[in-house]
């Protein structure tokens, strides 16, 4: 019996997204098939990895994490080209200090370090509120325009606060972030919702929530397989925005990253451990199709990119 | 090929006698085609009828067990691309590699590490399946020497002896010839030689071909020669060939049922940096690999790994659970405190590590919420404060202790104020919000 390889016809491709400009723009999407299946499909654009920054000190990151960074964390600007260095694609600016629990920093404040930030890269830039679904509204729309011509993503746009952000990103020409809830239906729903109020849907960013190992990974693995499954094969055009997974967030708060060697012996060395389990979360992600990643420790993004670089062939 | 209802019903008693438990034999036979059901069920079937059905009712990738005893491992067996179309069954198998120019130290420290490698993670019991003996430089008797370094030190644990020459294999199975290893591997140059070793001594075999074609006509050829155990090899080591040739061999045989396919896969995800292996073959247990061989199997990476291979292969359809109870944690008496988390294993789990860490005997009650997280139980509105109070006076949770106070999750302190209402008397007391912090918590009440 000879083998007839069994392919998939797909009808569908994912869109091709845009960040930053000049030399160092970046383009995600592209897939016309499945995660790199290289014999039924074609995969213009390399998974994007992004390093993140904060406007505040990381002092509640976890100490691995915090040597990995050293003393550029003390400034956002410096830590921004410290990860432009590190090898990282973009730059994802996480503007934690603005969350009223934090240090309730002002829509001006984040909005002047956003443009500083913007300033000294020359990757692309996203911009993330800070979780807060009702001041990332104002916190935003203060950013966005400050980075105007940019060509940035912002988010998280999430079902409560979805329009004043699309029309922040719109006004100013960015590019828009939307994270619904390990859900393909509502993954699906916010982006029909927002093409509705006009927002082009070639320009959206689908965060389908992200877990990390040993915490729900399977969930976000099944559910950006799914949506994949319904971009290519359905064709469903409200699926085939580029998917990106914020792994380090979720990463760096679980014990696997923080417990010393003494606490759990049986757990093996906490710094290899640590960068291993992002590292991993990361491959899980890519397999599954993500687009791009916002990573934390930019050991653990170099292995990324380097699995990144063994899928692309 | 997959019979439907109606053709397995052909082959049927047919004297609805309802044995199997179902109103009629065509009832039984729908069941059967929609594999919820297995023929065993049927006491009056005939020995046709069970052979024609058995081998219809096969997997289309048959399942394969490697070694003897509890440690024994199962792989293959397996009937989806997508885990969230069924589930994945059977775990993928980590081995470690120890070449035969490692006998010695370096095998005894492998050695070591797989014997102390078990770790216990949300109640399941992980550890590294296998170990591979692998000849490099041809000497079978270096080789021979390894095999029996690990059947001295790890008795029990699954072989995979790995040699392109006969010679070797024989050398190797000779000390472990009961204990059912995997011989890898059968190539074009050596397959009437491997096939004859593995039926003579009831091994299974690995079958190694560089690309599909060859694999192909490779499989079908020792099968003909009489193995029906194998594992297939393409050569596949790149990340890139790797998902591409697994998935084209777990769709030949699942979606066109292409048998010479229809086994589970080996690979060798091996690399110099301990972190590249371990992404690597991380990629090989969420894409379709059955036996991963790693060079290393340090403690870090192996936690990582199993971690992922735990997720992968859960049940997409039914969260990992544990039953509603109130849990005594070391000697607690009732004065101890009480705690109450979801049933769902993970929160469980790591709960109660915790509690257990703090050395602070504890009460911990777990509510049924159909297995579902802390915060995601209270967002689905299974975890309210009217439900909680239920759950604590029902379950008898108020007659372990003598005080009237409960300790609730941090992340959902907003719950505080309403159950103190739902149950009168009693003070809720807001816990730290990760239960990382439940030790020094604990131990500042104590
Ligand atoms: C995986 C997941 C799911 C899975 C379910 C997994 C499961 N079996 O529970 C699925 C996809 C089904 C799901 C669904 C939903 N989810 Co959900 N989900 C998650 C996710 C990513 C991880 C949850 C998890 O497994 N956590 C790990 C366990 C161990 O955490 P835990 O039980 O809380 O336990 C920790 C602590 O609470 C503490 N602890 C536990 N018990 C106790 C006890 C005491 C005494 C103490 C002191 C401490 C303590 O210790 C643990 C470790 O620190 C979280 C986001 C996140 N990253 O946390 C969202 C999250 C929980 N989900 C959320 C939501 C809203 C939903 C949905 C309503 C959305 C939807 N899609 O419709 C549904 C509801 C489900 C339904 N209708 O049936 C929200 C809840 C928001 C909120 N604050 O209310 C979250 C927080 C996401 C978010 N940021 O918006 N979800
Ligand atoms: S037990 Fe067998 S014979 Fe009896 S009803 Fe069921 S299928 Fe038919």
């Amino acid at each position: 019996m000879a083998l007839v390889i069994p392919k998939e016809t797909y009808s569908g491709k994912i869109y091709n997204v845009q960040l930053g400009s000049g030399a160092k723009a970046v383009t995600i999407g592209g897939a016309s098939a499945l995660p790199f299946l290289g014999f039924e499909g074609t995969f213009p654009n390399r998974p994007a990895v992004a390093l993140e920054v904060m406007d505040i000190a990381p002092d509640d990151w976890p100490e691995t994490l915090k040597k990995a960074i050293g003393s550029a964390g003390s400034n956002p600007v410096q830590w921004a080209k410290f990860c432009q260095q590190s090898g990282a694609d973009m730059v994802a600016l996480r503007l934690m200090g603005t969350h009223p629990d934090q240090k309730n920093k002002s829509p001006e404040e984040a909005a002047k370090i956003a443009a500083e930030v913007a300033a000294a890269i020359d990757i692309p830039l996203m911009i993330l509120g800070s979780g807060h679904a009702e001041k990332d509204t104002q916190v935003l729309q203060a950013a966005a325009a400050a980075t105007r011509g940019k060509n940035c993503a912002i988010g998280k746009a999430v079902e409560e606060n979805y329009k004043t952000v699309a029309a922040a990103a719109m006004a100013n020409d960015h590019k828009l972030i939307a994270m619904s809830q390990l859900d393909v239906n509502l993954a699906k729903q916010l982006n029909i919702l927002l093409t509705q109020m006009g927002f082009d849907k070639e320009r959206i960013i689908m965060d389908p929530m992200s877990s990390a190992l040993g915490y729900g990974l399977e969930y976000t693995y099944s559910v950006m397989e799914r949506i994949r499954l319904a971009a290519l094969l359905q064709n469903d055009p409200m699926m085939q925005t580029p998917i990106v997974c914020d792994i380090g967030a979720n990463v760096w708060k679980v014990k696997e990253t923080m417990a010393s060697d003494a606490e759990m012996p049986e757990w093996g060395g906490l710094e290899d451990r640590a960068l291993a389990w992002e590292s991993v979360t990361a491959s899980a992600m890519i397999t599954a199709g993500a687009d791009m990643l916002i990573m934390r420790h930019p050991g653990a993004a170099a292995k990324a990119k380097e699995v990144i670089s063994e899928l692309m062939g | 090929m997959a019979l439907s209802g109606v053709e397995i019903f052909k082959h049927l008693p047919k004297t609805n006698c309802k044995k199997c438990g179902h109103p009629t034999c065509l009832a039984f036979a729908m069941k059967l085609a929609a594999k919820q059901a297995s023929l065993d069920a049927c006491p009056d079937a005939s020995d046709d009828a069970k052979k024609i059905l058995g081998e219809s009712a096969a997997p289309p990738i048959r399942d394969i067990t490697l070694g003897v005893g509890d440690k024994a491992v199962k792989v293959g067996g397996e009937i989806c691309m997508f885990r969230h179309e069924k589930k994945f069954f059977n775990p993928n198998v980590f081995a470690v590699a120890i070449k035969a120019s490692e006998a010695g130290d370096v095998a005894a420290k492998k050695i070591e590490a797989v014997k102390t490698s078990e770790i216990d993670r949300v109640g399941q019991k992980l550890r590294v399946d296998a170990i591979a003996v692998t000849d490099e430089g041809g000497d079978a008797a270096k080789f021979a020497a390894v095999v029996k370094q690990v059947v001295d030190g790890v008795p029990g644990v699954p072989l995979i002896l790995v040699s392109k020459n006969p010679a070797t294999i024989e050398a190797g199975i000779a000390l472990c010839a009961d204990k059912r290893p995997l011989i890898y591997a059968a190539t074009a140059e050596n397959a009437e030689a491997m096939a004859k070793i593995a039926k003579e001594k009831k091994a299974s075999l690995a079958v190694f071909a560089d690309g599909l074609d060859a694999l192909t006509a490779l499989s079908e050829k020792v099968k003909a020669l009489g193995v029906e155990d194998l594992v297939l090899d393409s050569g596949a080591r790149k990340a890139k060939d790797m998902i591409e040739h697994f998935t084209i061999m777990r769709r030949a045989a699942i979606k066109k049922n292409f048998k010479p396919l229809g086994y589970p896969i080996i690979t060798f995800a091996t690399r110099d940096n301990s972190v590249s292996e371990a992404v690597t073959a991380a990629i090989g247990t969420m894409k379709y690999a059955s036996i991963i061989i790693l060079n290393n199997v340090e403690k870090w990476k192996m936690l990582a790994l199993l971690s992922l291979r735990q997720n992968i292969y859960t049940d997409p359809q039914v969260p990992m659970q544990v039953a509603q109870n109130v849990y005594k944690v070391g000697d607690a008496k009732d004065n101890s405190p009480l705690l109450i988390t979801t049933n769902f294993s993970l929160s469980y789990f790591i709960v109660r590590g915790e509690v257990e860490n703090s050395k602070v005997p504890s009460w911990l009650a777990v509510m049924d919420n159909e297995g579902l997280s802390v915060l995601t139980a209270w967002a689905a509105g299974k975890f309210t404060a009217s439900k909680i109070a239920q759950f604590i006076t029902e379950s008898g949770a108020d007659k372990n202790v003598s005080h009237k106070e409960l300790i609730i999750p941090g992340y959902v302190a907003v719950l505080s104020g309403a159950l103190e209402e739902k149950l009168p008397g009693w003070k809720i007391t807001v816990g730290p919000r990760e239960a990382n912090q439940l030790p020094t918590f604990l131990k500042a009440r104590a």
